[in-house]
């Protein structure tokens, strides 16, 4: 199941695991990015919570935390190479794993379609 | 994460002659100083940046200013004597066809706006800052009007900028290859008449041209025809002048700062120091001739921050990790792509100012180590002989 948040983060819910990453909207807006930085496993996180920073060329952003839970895995590739992210947004060029506190919560996000529109 | 809509606010926004020539191209569009400006192509800044190292780019400075300064005598030598009382620069001393970077100053010595002064024979034209081209044409005319007649043009100006600029622009004026670096001249290009000087705002050898608007995209396509020439946009203007250790009016520079802080005592003719034929009498002399004696508080340095994390204007920077008093502050920064690496430039205490001293800039509330670099990170590539 994939989802989506206004903030343009997306989420692939696998069970209770969600892989996390920015979308190939957020991607292009940001351009070239030189510099991730990823939260540590293990760290818990709250719903909206800052949790990952990109910096393109020109600015840094925060990432927020689509849902709250427990980070069980992160993409080292990503913070090697943070032209991954550019390339494959929605693959390749995911940011972390997050082990979701509460599944009923992921009702709350927005679903392709939706994130399409808000988009344009 | 927040990403902006580069469209919301495009509708009051200025235009340049090469505007519509910058959709075609699928740029990436941003107001800049009151411009709807590129601030990329679909290439990317990194791609552009690199490609313009390697080869040749071309990038639209429309925006910026030009402003023509005639003596109403006829006389250029009194234009001359005229614009000296506002820059620090041996403007009399100037040579037809050659062209000289100074700035206003005001009297507190502090930087105005900078720019270019090119001696064009019977005139002067001056290339200024897009955000400060109102202010910098009340000031020429408060203080000239008298001797002068100070007007603006509505010319485009067109930058090629790389190693493979000579040969593109040769292609279509071979007369510019035989120009040095500050050379300015009159030549036909495509068939109409353009001013182009060997100048330019990348560290890398080039030319800007400025030419009458209704005639700018055709020279920019003709330009773009050549297979070493794409099209650059701000974001790789910006990459490329940082590496180059060049100032940016309104974040290195501003009316606080001056000459002196700003390392650019070289602009700063002989002729008009203390002991010059004409010493002193611009706004603020007196400071700024003393700071060339005693030297400035704070200076200019270059960065390398020490891990991946780019370290941005605004920063602060301290001596130490764990000292409360910032040492001085960023005012540029971000990623160098010739270097694969972040870089950026700011102000500290003179006594932090030496090259291999280790700072601290407080990003995201983790002091990063900074070592403090000669400039330019990049070594220029004028043609000067």
């Amino acid at each position: 199941m994939l989802k989506f948040t206004k903030d343009h983060e997306w989420m692939r819910i696998d069970g209770d695991v969600a892989t996390v990453g920015i979308t190939a909207h957020a991607a292009e807006q940001l351009g070239d990015l030189v510099f991730v930085q990823l939260p540590d496993v293990g760290t818990t996180l709250d719903k909206g919570q800052e949790v990952a920073v990109v910096e393109s060329v020109k600015a840094a952003s925060d990432v927020y935390a689509p849902l709250a839970g427990e980070v069980v895995e992160t993409n080292q590739d990503i913070v090697d190479d943070p032209s991954i992210v550019n390339a494959s947004p929605e693959g390749d060029g995911w940011f972390y794993k997050l082990k979701l506190a509460d599944l009923g919560a992921v009702d709350s996000l927005l679903d392709e379609a939706a994130y399409k529109e808000l988009i344009g | 994460m927040s990403v902006k809509a580069a469209q919301e606010t495009s509708a009051a926004l200025k235009r340049t002659p090469l505007h519509a020539l910058h959709l075609t191209l699928d740029a990436r569009m941003a107001p800049f100083a009151g411009y709807d400006m590129p601030l990329n192509y679909a290439a990317g800044v990194l791609k552009e940046h690199r490609h313009t190292r390697a080869a040749a780019s071309l990038f639209d400075a429309s925006h910026m200013g030009q402003i023509l300064v005639r003596a109403r005598s006829g006389s250029s030598a009194d234009a001359a004597h005229a614009l000296e009382r506002l820059v620090p620069a041996d403007i009399v001393g100037l040579a037809p066809g050659r062209q000289r970077y100074t700035f206003f100053t005001n009297d507190d010595g502090g930087i105005l706006d900078d720019l270019m002064v090119a001696n064009r024979g019977d005139h002067f034209l001056l290339v200024v800052n897009a955000a400060c081209k109102e202010q910098d044409e009340t000031l020429l005319r408060d203080a000239l009007s008298a001797d002068c007649s100070v007007e603006p043009t509505d010319h485009a100006l067109i930058a090629v900028q790389g190693p493979k600029a000579e040969a593109a622009l040769a292609h279509l004026a071979p007369d510019c290859a035989s120009m040095r670096f500050m050379d300015v001249r009159e030549t036909a290009i495509m068939g109409t008449i353009c001013v182009v000087s060997r100048s330019g705002y990348t560290g890398d050898d080039g030319f800007e041209i400025s030419t009458p608007p209704d005639v700018a995209r055709e020279l920019a396509e003709g330009l773009l025809e050549n297979p070493d020439m794409a099209p650059a946009g701000l974001a790789a203007r910006d990459t490329l002048r940082l590496e180059a250790g060049l100032c940016l009016y309104g974040a290195d520079l501003d009316a606080a700062t001056t000459p002196v802080m700003a390392g650019l005592s070289w602009a700063i003719s002989p002729a008009r120091r203390e002991d010059g034929q004409r010493a002193g009498g611009f706004p603020g002399a007196a400071v700024i001739l003393g700071e060339l004696e005693r030297g400035s508080a704070t200076h200019r340095v270059g960065l390398f921050p020490q891990s991946r994390a780019p370290i941005r204007a605004g920063t602060s920077l301290f001596a130490d990790e764990a000292g409360a008093a910032p040492i001085g502050h960023v005012t540029s920064g971000g990623f160098g792509p010739s270097l694969d690496r972040p870089i950026a430039m700011g102000y500290v205490h003179t006594e932090f100012s030496k090259p291999g001293t280790q700072l601290f800039a407080e990003v995201r509330g983790t002091r990063l180590p900074a070592v403090v670099s000669p400039l330019p990170f990049v070594e220029h590539r004028y043609k000067r002989g």
